[in-house]
């Protein structure tokens, strides 16, 4: 194997994690309702997903005890925000401290423990390809399922009437509960997806990417997924080229770190926010007033009745 | 209630033929009555008009009967059978629709999917898109399915709301104040596709403060003053004049016109005035020409959104343009803030008096400061002088008859009425050189519109120049010596009041560039799907 092979590699990696929870908080934007605790539910996720997975030696139990971690979390938040019409920025916010709080100390008995590699796809022939082999079939299942969500959350976003019902709730909730759509069990379902696919995320994390479990191991990457949504413009295409995009500056900065180039290592720390930013600007240009920001997004919603 | 009774003359009110009828709904909101034991009836292919000032319980009444409000007491019987309309779904299955004021669409939705997305799923778009067209043909609702709504017009988002209703097949169609923000022919179209609505046995109830209209239109109105019903009658029986003594519950003055007067010297001129917008949806002026004399009041009519905001804050200094596209009493003042044109004479009123006129929770006396603080002699040093400013405020409310409670009121506890007469005269009492005002008397009782128009009469009749921005035709035909329209942010030269018919005016608010089918009907060129 290469090491330009192996840097292909782990960007993949790197990216995984940021695309998942920053699909689910897509979906959960466009339905207008905004979660800042997307850190907190992934670290949840992680932490969780860790002990799931060391309790019953399982990495399926390990996924399903994650994907439930962040879904909870979500559900609190959820009560709050669409319950009592908290204000949501507030809301994730807490959700995100009480996430950080209590992973620690749901993972304090786990911490040290190590898993080993989680399966990657193999095929016969193609598996063993040249360069591409291993990156295109040659992954974890997270990877393929991560770009499988996009594909649908796409799809579901412009095609479906579901999705439609859901884009309408976060344009206008108003005049979506005038038209009688069910602003409130729309939002219920769309904040539980994020949570799911927050949760998710923070399993790669602990089971895949580092394969243990450390106290505030997602190290900011909720609140990249965050604003990966805002800088794709809410659309899942530019936000799938966004997360690799930062996953492979985070990655090559590492490498660049390595090699000892002139530049501080703080600046190269900085490179993939920069990037990113850049790149993502560049992207929405010239589709001015074509993609906003949901109409409703951020605002609390009280039916008159 | 003997004056209903003694009104209802001759239009006995069977629920037994009615479609639906109302019976003794009353709506309490904590101290609040907003509908006091109002009954009223529709039948079958009726055009039935509501009646009433603004805060006299049209909009409960309507809200109760879509189900969006549970009424205190009271019940709606539907074809004779009682119901409870626990939710707009509840009213649509029954066949109720509803068009709203402020329109219920999704912006960054075309149009196929703001009509999708209030039918029920089974439905493919396919199926809705061939059920729009035949509806487009046969009451002339043309749209183009796939545009995004937000580059459409009020008129056409209008359609959008109307063909959504008619794909559920509705027994009732609701329309609350529909031709506020339409062109005079875009609401001719509307008034042909209710009537053959009518025809077809659809019942319609109408909200509407424009009485022409109502008159012209209706079969039957309703009018409901502080929640009550006060008479239920055949309006093309009786004057304009009548229906509205019947909403203010007095008799409606009349506005002088002023005394003949000579026109004095040009003070305020503007040329070449353009300025790009800096909302994402805005609209940029476009090579603004415009002369005020002495004397003179120009009305500017355009269709909301047309660039009328844009042009205000051009005009008061909110923001900044070329230097010499503004002339002040001769002298150049578009690189001047608003409080440098306010001491050389200018005056302004904006459009929204609670938030952006008056601060609504200071008193009448601190918001005298507003707009007057750097001309006033209010403030001296950097400290304001309260006694002169509250004096300032009483003067106010002695001119211009502001009902208030209390000495000095917070701005907020005022009628909408009353707080307009506030914020209109403080501007008058300081005797400007230049009055901008955007739309005077929006949302305001009829009373205190006379009271406003009469105000700016005299004003100009004194020797100020007065522009009026609005988008109520009669009042500029009222009050204005000429009147320009604004479109797409274009001004069109201003003509002489005498020398123009509605029609050519209502033609110029649709684009001048745009031209009349058969029928009257608007063509919007290439914008739509034929």
């Amino acid at each position: 194997m290469t090491i330009f092979e192996a840097i292909l590699l782990t960007i993949v990696t790197a990216s995984t994690p940021l695309l998942l929870a920053a699909l689910g908080e897509l979906v959960v934007e466009r339905a207008g309702v905004l979660n800042l605790g997307v850190e907190g539910m992934m670290v949840m996720g992680a932490a969780c997903g860790f002990a799931g997975a060391v309790t019953f030696d399982s990495t399926l139990a390990g996924i399903l005890c994650g994907i439930l971690a962040g879904m909870v979390l979500a559900l609190v938040f959820a009560i709050a925000v669409l319950g009592l019409a908290v204000n949501q920025v507030a809301a994730g916010l807490a959700l995100t401290i009480l996430g950080l709080g209590l992973s620690g100390l749901i993972g304090q008995p786990f911490v040290g423990a190590q898993r080993e590699v989680i399966a990657h796809l193999s095929l016969p022939v193609l598996s063993d390809l040249p360069v591409v082999g291993r990156l295109v079939f040659g992954e974890d299942a997270f990877v393929y399922i991560s770009l499988a969500a996009t594909a649908t959350v796409a799809w579901f976003l412009a095609r479906s009437r579901a999705g439609l019902t859901l884009r309408a709730v976060g344009e206008n909730h108003g005049s979506a509960h005038a038209l009688g759509l069910p602003v409130l069990k729309t939002r219920l379902l769309a904040i539980l997806f994020g949570g799911a696919m927050a949760g998710l995320a923070g399993v790669y994390l602990s089971l895949v990417y580092t394969r243990f479990w450390s106290p505030g191991m997602t190290a900011g990457r909720g609140w990249i997924a965050v604003a990966l949504v805002v800088f794709a413009g809410w659309r899942p295409g530019v936000l799938l080229i966004g997360a690799y995009l930062f996953g492979a500056a985070t990655v090559l900065q590492l490498h660049a770190q390595a090699a000892g180039f002139g530049l501080p290592s703080q600046a190269l720390a900085a490179l993939p926010y920069l990037a990113t930013i850049v790149a993502l600007v560049l992207l929405s240009l010239g589709r001015k007033g074509a993609s906003v920001a949901p109409g409703s997004l951020g605002q609390p919603f009280a039916p008159d009745r | 209630m003997e004056d209903a009774s003694s009104l209802t003359d001759g239009l006995p009110q069977s629920p037994a033929s009615s479609l639906v009828s109302l019976e003794r709904i009353t709506k309490r909101f904590g101290d609040l009555l907003a509908n006091d034991a109002v009954d009223l009836a529709i039948g079958p292919g009726e055009i039935h008009a509501l009646l009433g000032e603004n805060g006299a319980g049209k909009s409960t009444l309507v809200k109760i009967l879509y189900g969006l409000i549970e009424p205190t007491e009271g019940e709606i019987r539907w074809k004779g059978d009682i119901v409870a309309l626990d939710g707009p779904m509840a009213a649509r299955a029954l066949g109720i629709g509803m068009v709203f004021q402020h329109f219920s669409l999704f912006d960054n939705l075309s149009v196929i999917e703001n009509v999708a997305v209030a039918l029920s799923a089974d439905i493919t778009l396919d199926t809705i898109a061939r059920r729009i067209r035949e509806l487009a043909d046969t009451f002339d609702l043309a749209l183009d399915l796939d545009r995004p709504v937000w580059t459409l017009s009020a008129g056409e988002r209008q359609r959008i709301e109307i063909v959504r209703c008619l794909l559920q097949d509705p027994d009732l169609l609701i329309l609350d104040e529909p031709t506020s923000v339409l062109t005079p022919q875009e609401a001719e179209d509307l008034f042909g596709t209710l009537q053959r609505l009518a025809a077809r046995g659809c019942a319609i109830l109408y909200i509407s403060h424009r009485l022409e209209e109502v008159r012209r239109h209706c079969h039957r109105a309703t009018v409901l003053r502080a929640g009550r019903v006060v008479a239920t009658l055949d309006p093309s029986t009786v004057s304009a004049r009548h229906l509205a003594g019947l909403m203010v519950g007095a008799e409606i003055g009349d506005v002088k016109p002023a005394p003949a007067h000579a026109m004095g010297i040009e003070r305020l001129v503007v040329t070449s005035l353009s300025l790009r917008s800096e909302e994402p949806h805005g609209i940029d002026l476009r090579d603004v020409a415009l002369t005020v004399r002495g004397g003179e009041i120009v009305g500017i009519a355009g269709v909301a959104g047309n660039g009328q905001s844009e042009l205000f804050a051009a005009l008061s200094g909110e923001r900044l343009c070329g230097d010499r596209a503004i002339l002040l009493d001769g002298e150049p003042v578009g690189h001047c803030d608003i409080t440098a044109r306010r001491e050389r004479g200018g005056a302004f009123v904006p459009e929204e008096r609670l938030g952006h006129g008056s601060v609504p929770s200071h008193r009448l006396g601190e918001n005298t400061l507003l707009s007057l603080h750097g001309t006033s002699g209010f403030v001296s040093g950097g400290l304001i002088h309260p006694g002169l400013a509250r004096r300032w405020a009483a003067r106010i409310v002695k001119t211009f008859d502001v009902r208030k409670e209390g000495a000095d009121p917070r701005a907020e506890t005022l009628s909408g009425g009353n707080l307009q007469k506030f914020v209109v005269g403080r501007e008058i009492l300081r005797d400007p050189a230049v009055l901008v005002v955007n739309q005077p008397t929006w949302g305001v009782d009829a009373g205190a519109a006379t009271t406003l128009r009469q105000a700016l009469i005299d004003l100009a009749a004194k020797g100020s120049a007065v522009v009026v921005i609005s988008q109520d035709l009669d009042e500029l035909f009222e009050i204005a010596d000429r009147i320009a329209v604004i479109h797409a942010g274009e001004l069109t030269a201003a003509e002489p009041t005498s020398r123009l018919s509605r029609e050519a005016v209502g033609l110029a608010m649709a684009g001048a560039r745009e031209h009349t089918g058969e029928s009257g009907k608007v063509e919007r060129g290439a914008t739509h799907a034929h």
